[in-house]
């Protein structure tokens, strides 16, 4: 069983792969042969059906694991990042089947793509549950959060083909928007960087590890990529070779203490130097700005047809993360807990991001805020989220920091 | 006060922006060829209207959507300040003015001194919160009365330039002849499309979907209900309490500030199956799969002075106990803590076994009997032991490290002797001149549970207004309030529509409606831009 669990998650993965090529193909195809419309078609149902087996394998994953752990998979950083994955697409297929914008599948599948990747950095045991997570509002309530979610992360993918578009559309003298626009993608880049990475140092089984005192008492930090930074005043216990580094070049700063702190900025800084490596090679490979080549891709789109559908993907996310992450959250807080918010680093988060799409609510409705403004506050809230899945999860401690 | 009059005869109030009659675009609207604002249809609000007094300031202040903007982005930005270093409520230690200094640094003291620390607590917070609270009821009032106008009394006839000038419109020539066919035949698709189609004359209005506007309105009373609540629970004393209490085995203890008192039974840990397969991925450290205290609570008879059982029943994690409005939580488990000893004395001449006695850490007796004649008193008891300069006192009334001064007496001595034992620590010198060793021949332990005793009355409302917030998102979200205006006029059909939100939604409605009525018109946003 637990084979047949890997299997379908694996399947899963690739389906998710094909279909982003099938998208890529859909709106990239010269089509001399059967026409430009008839292509984007033919693509896009192949894009949208392999979108569609991947999920349901996916959800076959899903439910195998319940079977094997008794227990909704919703756990820890790689059941979540997975199951947010999986909402990713389904709520792409919802937005699909009422907007019908093939473009983007393009763009939301690669995204489905790097979260399942990002999700199997992290340990994939089936473990049992401590007492604290021992109710089935675990399954409610993170399960509702990550479907808002995953509507509200389409409504970043729609929020962002809005930009490449708006300044592919002779509004490339705006120089500011296309550069903000340019390092958005750059940091999406990282975020390719570290799953690559994270990816081929776990293949090739590296580690270091470090001996430093953490409030006194001696702690051996384990690192997973070659060391950059080492932690302050450590000794080397054990270091696999990498070229062109036999030691660290320098030592984590003095205020960044914590237990994993070191090995935390080290893997930032790999993440930020191989996007920055990967965005250098495209740039020198495509030759132009990358949302310049990503324009074409866009350019027959409705303007006000892919700020409503950001919006809509918004409207959508919303009310269900709401349900989610406060109402449920609050809800089995008090079962667990005894108190229904306790300000803990998570639940502040969520809490951010709930202002944080209220204000975009607000600005939109009553200050007019459409198109641009709107579109850069959709791509803030998914930096938000992004924040609280991966800053606060792995940096601030807290009673629901997984990792 | 001085009204506008529209060219159709009606009077509007002034800060109406749509006459309220006809629909036509009033004062400067009138001039450009924009779409035009639709909000509460034009309708004047008081928040416009008056500015005279400091009541129309404050009213003013409050229902400002710009300032509400503000509140709630002022509201995101501290709370993700606090999430930079734990709050002074989680912290290990109870003097936060030097731990953060010394944990974080120079960072970590201006984080204290910022208020940072308790950010969640400050005045600053509670005050933001009050303001947002305000701000809900005032806007809230200020636009859902005109609103609530403006949509329970609508015109069906609505001028032309209305038409036109809405978001998604259209017009086409009709021939005299088929105007009554037209109107009924647009008419009767739309109410397939499920409108509420009232007709008046050449004109038409087809509406649906009106729940959506309310949606608004009502999330926002939920969250002043919700906030409500949260301010009740602050100032109605009785209403909150949170506290703990450690309870061991065995032990009856009252519960602190209620009058229930709670007996812990038994308290278990249980770990997870070290043979089970799955077991194996957390690498031996044993994982646990349960606490659990077995609890009787019981009430003084204020009479008697008896206790009287009022429920029983085991508390887990995420089971908490209900006795009629507290709420028992397993919070915290502390294994074998040593609760009695029992300790053997030797005469240490003859080699002769005297006797145990054992002593409650918790409760100790003054004196022992042992066997022949023997008595054994205790002098001193010192229950978490330490030495302050020379002089030996303890840090706390738990026995972590119990300490005892003993008096032996017996017939065999002449004058009692003295005797010092100290949990971990060998004192054979001490004593050497001692007749009589005193040594420990077993401990006797319990486990012992921490206890969270909480009571919040103001739950229900909290959840009542979280409810009635989901209840107006859904209604706001999941439906779009959509109005179609339809009028024939000298030879040409106005349409033009209006929603809430899904434009996209409402051209596709129209243009299958149109087509159902055998008059296919295109509503996309092209054909609007090159009309
Ligand atoms: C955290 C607090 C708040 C939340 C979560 C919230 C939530 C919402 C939501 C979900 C909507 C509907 C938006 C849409 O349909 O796109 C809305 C609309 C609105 N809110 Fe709030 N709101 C909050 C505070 C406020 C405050 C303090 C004001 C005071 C000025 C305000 C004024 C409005 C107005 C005027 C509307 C538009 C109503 C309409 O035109 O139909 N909101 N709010």
């Amino acid at each position: 069983m637990e084979k047949a669990m890997e299997y379908a998650l694996f399947a899963a993965f690739f389906f998710y792969l094909f279909s982003t090529i099938a998208y890529v193909v859909a709106v990239t195809g010269k089509a001399s042969r059967v026409g430009k419309e008839v292509h984007i078609k033919r693509w896009g149902k192949r894009g949208l059906i392999l979108a569609m087996i991947g999920g349901a394998l996916h959800i076959l994953f899903t439910v195998i694991r319940i079977g094997i752990s008794g227990h909704f998979p919703t756990s820890n950083m790689f059941e979540f990042t997975a199951f947010l994955c999986l909402s990713i697409v389904i709520a792409f297929i919802i937005i699909y089947f009422i907007y019908r914008i093939t473009v983007l599948g393009a763009f939301v599948m690669p995204l489905a793509v790097i979260m399942l990747a990002y999700a199997a950095v992290f340990p994939t045991e089936v473990k049992p549950l401590i007492p604290a997570l021992q109710s089935y509002w675990l399954g409610v309530h993170v399960t509702t959060v990550a479907i808002g979610e995953g509507a509200l992360a389409v409504g970043f993918v729609a929020g962002l083909i809005y930009l490449l578009c708006w300044v592919g559309q002779g509004n490339r003298a705006h120089t500011r928007t296309a550069s903000l626009l340019e390092g958005v993608l750059a940091i999406l880049l990282m975020l390719v960087g570290f799953v690559l990475l994270s990816a081929s140092f776990g293949g090739l089984g590296y580690q270091a590890s470090f001996q430093h005192t953490v409030d006194g008492k001696p702690v051996v930090e384990d690192y997973s990529m070659p060391p950059v930074v080492s932690p302050i005043n450590s000794k080397v216990v054990a270091m696999d070779s990498f070229p062109g580094l036999d030691k660290a070049l320098f030592e984590a700063p003095s205020w960044l203490k914590g237990e994993k702190a070191a090995s935390k900025l080290n893997t930032v800084i790999w993440s930020v130097v191989s996007g920055l490596l990967l965005y250098g090679l495209l740039r020198l490979i495509l030759r132009r700005r990358l949302h310049v080549w990503l324009y074409p891709l866009v350019k027959n789109l409705d303007l006000e047809m892919v700020d409503e559908v950001s919006y809509r993907a918004i409207a959508i996310g919303y009310p269900i993360f709401t349900l989610g992450g406060l109402v449920f959250a609050m809800i089995w807080a008090h079962e667990a807990w005894g108190r229904f918010w306790g300000w803990d680093p998570k639940e502040t988060w969520a809490l951010i991001t709930w202002l944080f799409y209220s204000v975009y609510l607000h600005l939109r409705l009553s200050r007019g805020w459409h198109g641009l403004q709107s579109s850069w506050m959709a791509v803030g809230g998914f930096v938000v989220i992004m924040l609280n899945l991966i800053a606060v999860n792995l940096v601030l401690a807290g009673l629901h920091s997984y990792a | 006060m001085e009204n506008t009059k529209c060219e159709c005869g009606h009077s509007n109030p002034v800060g109406t922006t749509l006459c309220e009659y006809c629909g036509k675009p009033l004062e400067e609207e009138s001039a450009s060829g924009q779409p035009l604002e639709m909000r509460y249809d034009g309708k004047a609000r008081r928040s416009q209207t008056k500015n005279a007094t400091w009541v129309d300031h404050v009213w003013n202040f409050f229902s400002s959507v710009k300032v509400a903007i503000w509140l709630i982005l002022i509201t995101l930005i501290i709370s993700a300040l606090g999430t930079i270093f734990p709050q002074e409520r989680v912290i290990p230690s109870g003097n936060p003015d030097v731990y953060y200094k010394q944990k974080y640094g120079t960072l970590g003291d201006l984080y204290y001194n910022l208020g940072l620390s308790d950010v969640f607590n400050s005045p600053v917070f509670m005050i933001l919160l009050g303001m947002i609270g305000i701000s809900l009821v005032v806007c809230s009032l200020d636009r859902v009365i005109p609103l609530y106008k403006a949509l329970n009394n609508q015109k069906i006839e609505k001028n032309p330039a209305f038409l036109t000038r809405q978001r998604v419109s259209r017009t086409e020539s009709v021939s005299e002849a088929d105007r009554g066919e037209v109107l009924k035949a647009l008419s009767q698709a739309l109410q397939k499309k499920r409108y509420h189609v009232r007709t008046e004359g050449e004109s038409l209005l087809a509406e649906k979907g009106r729940i959506s506007r309310w949606g608004p309105y009502i999330n926002h009373i939920g969250l002043i209900i919700f906030l409500g609540g949260i301010l009740l629970r602050i100032l109605v004393p009785g209403w909150y309490l949170d506290e703990s209490v450690f309870v061991r085995e065995g032990e009856t203890k009252k519960l602190p500030e209620v009058n229930y008192y709670l007996k812990n039974e038994k308290a278990t840990m249980e770990l997870y199956d070290q043979t089970d397969s799955r077991e194996q991925a957390s690498k031996g450290q044993p994982l646990v799969k349960k606490y659990e205290t077995k609890a009787i609570v019981y009430q003084k008879d204020p009479n008697t002075g008896k206790l009287k059982e009022v429920k029983r029943g085991p508390i887990v994690v995420n089971h908490p106990l209900k006795v009629g409005d507290i709420l028992l939580y397993q919070a915290d488990f502390e294994a074998n803590q040593t609760q009695a000893i029992q300790l053997q004395l030797t005469d240490k001449k003859t080699k002769e076994d005297l006797g145990k006695f054992r002593i409650n850490l918790y409760d100790p007796a003054k004196e022992y009997a042992l066997d022949k004649g023997i008595k054994v008193r205790i002098l001193n008891y010192f229950p978490d032991f330490v030495m302050e300069g020379n002089r030996p006192t303890t840090k706390s009334e738990n026995p972590n490290r119990p300490a005892f001064v003993f008096e032996v007496m017996g017939p065999k001595l002449k004058k009692s002797e003295k005797s010092w034992m100290i949990a971990g620590t060998n004192l054979d010198d001490i004593s050497k001149s001692n007749r009589y060793a005193i040594d420990l021949s077993r401990l006797e332990t319990v486990n012992t549970s921490g206890l969270m005793v909480r009571i919040d009355k103001s739950l229900p409302i909290i959840f009542t207004g979280l409810g009635i917030f989901m209840v107006g998102l859904s209604m706001g979200f999941f439906w779009y309030h959509r109005r179609v205006w339809i009028r024939i006029q000298d030879g040409t059909l106005y349409v033009g529509a209006h929603t809430n939100k899904n434009w996209f939604g409402l051209r596709r409605e129209l243009e299958q409606a149109t087509q159902a009525a055998g008059l296919p018109l295109s509503f996309s946003p092209e054909q609007r831009r090159e009309e």
